[in-house]
């Protein structure tokens, strides 16, 4: 095999990074794309807009700017040293904060769709068996969002994976650390090392393949499973 | 700016040149086009863009005429692989390498703060894709803190990224381009140019276009080295 162990290391952060967004992007995006789903609120599209700013923003753009906000000097970053901690930049948990918010459209929008789509009917219906609104939520619009999940998790964890631009500039590129593979590739790449930089990128492609397929394959199994 | 300013005269492709140059090296290139089409009928169009990238280009047939890059390495694959005009290539400039804090007395003279712990983390360019970082770790193992630095060093992409990490504060020194942070304020040491090899920066003509051909010559005159030295670069 041809790929060193900095690589190795580089696609494992990679997965542990994609992982852990997408499980928060999911714990944070579900209850604020339900809100969006169900509420009357009139401002609601001024919230709608703020979750799909990331897409504007050129990557490596989003991620000076998180890295000035987030710096010891900007708002942030400034705000945590006052009460005595470390500001988040060169580090793990600076990435994930950067991937998450690169993410979030990408988990909102087809979670807010599913919900949107479950329409008002199976909720009355429900509203008149005396279900609360937790267990409407629950028991209800989960399941028959189910898809949607999936959606989201999918294009959360892939996009996270292909993300360059704003871990390059919050990151450091801090070997074992901050080093993602999609930087180690560039690195490869710019550093002439083209043969190297085909094997990562390609054990990259296959992993996420394999995952991909894992994901749609059990989601299929369920859809039969279930009466 | 090329179109505003050939709005008034017919151009023939013939008079015009397209340039890729490293970005480290971009605004002094826009002054020395300045001057040069000033005193010539040629117009240079720079494309900016890192000189991975250009290369990469280059190999792949992009349309450049000339390619101004941060390191020799580049050039001299190019000429081998016999994409460039035959002994066209030459050192432009030579990059100088400054230890720089925006911090007013972080920076002692000597760059004795490098073996203090008066900071936290220490940003150079990655040594395995920039000239100026290759040159820092060079610094950093003659002066033998290499070992002990690593946990604190920081590694930007490019030169300008590594700017870019003390500009903002997220590191508090950093050790880069003197042409960078010729103009500006915080402490600074200038590493003495014999404490690293030489950052060459090399250019070579890609056609026998004219107005390349002349650009080309109108960077090695002492009016174009003086320009390179003022902005912070030696020539050779």
């Amino acid at each position: 095999m041809n790929l060193q162990p900095e690589d190795w290391n580089a696609l494992w952060i990679t997965l542990k990074l994609a992982a852990t967004s997408t499980i928060i992007l999911i714990v944070l995006g579900t209850p604020l794309a339900w809100w969006l789903s169900q509420t009357r609120f009139r401002g609601k599209f001024l919230l709608e807009a703020i979750v799909a700013l990331p897409l504007v923003l050129p990557p490596t753009v989003l991620g000076f700017y998180l890295l000035v906000a987030l710096g010891p000097s900007g708002p942030v970053g400034g705000f945590i040293k006052a009460i005595g901690g470390q500001p988040p930049v060169f580090s793990f948990e600076g990435l994930i904060i950067g991937s998450v918010i690169y993410s979030m459209p990408f988990v909102v929008q087809p979670l807010q769709d599913a919900f949107k789509a479950i329409g008002t009917r199976p909720l009355e219906v429900a509203a008149t068996l005396r279900a609360t609104p937790w267990d409407r939520f629950w028991f209800v619009a989960v399941p028959l969002a189910r898809s949607g999940f999936v959606t989201a998790a999918v294009l959360g964890f892939a996009h996270t994976l292909g993300e360059f631009g704003v871990v390059l500039m919050i990151g450091g590129n801090i070997p074992g650390e901050t080093q993602v593979v999609s930087i180690a590739i560039y690195d490869h790449v710019e550093s002439l090392a083209y043969t190297k930089a085909h094997w990562v990128a390609g054990t990259l492609l296959v992993i996420s393949f394999l995952l991909l397929v894992a994901v749609y394959a059990g989601n299929r199994k369920f859809r039969v499973w279930k009466p | 700016m090329l179109i505003i300013l050939g709005c008034n005269e017919p151009l023939t492709s013939e008079g015009t040149a397209l340039v890729a140059v490293a970005s480290n090296f971009a605004s002094t290139a826009d002054k020395l086009v300045n001057v040069f089409e000033k005193e010539t009928n040629y117009r240079i169009k720079l494309a900016i863009g890192s000189t991975g990238k250009h290369f990469a280009q280059i190999q792949n047939g992009a349309p450049y005429d000339a390619f101004l890059a941060a390191d020799r390495e580049r050039p001299k694959i190019l000429e081998q692989n016999g994409l460039t005009q035959s002994d066209s290539r030459f050192t432009y400039a030579l990059g100088r390498l400054t230890l720089w804090s925006p911090k007013a007395d972080l920076v002692d003279s000597s760059g004795n703060v490098l073996f203090s712990d008066m900071f936290k983390h220490l940003a150079i360019a990655n040594p395995r894709l920039a000239p100026y970082g290759r040159a820092a770790e060079e610094l950093l193992l003659e002066r033998g803190q290499w070992d002990a630095l690593q946990p604190r060093l920081v590694q930007g992409e490019n030169i300008a990224q590594t700017l870019l990490f003390v500009d903002s504060g997220n590191a508090e020194l950093g050790l880069v381009a003197t042409a960078h942070v010729k103009d500006r304020d915080g402490s600074k040491w200038l590493v003495p140019e014999q404490m690293h090899n030489p950052i060459e920066q090399q250019a070579v003509l890609l056609t026998s276009q004219p107005a390349a051909h002349a650009f080309m010559k109108f960077l090695r005159t002492k009016r174009a080295q003086k320009i390179i030295l003022t902005d912070g670069y030696s020539v050779p």
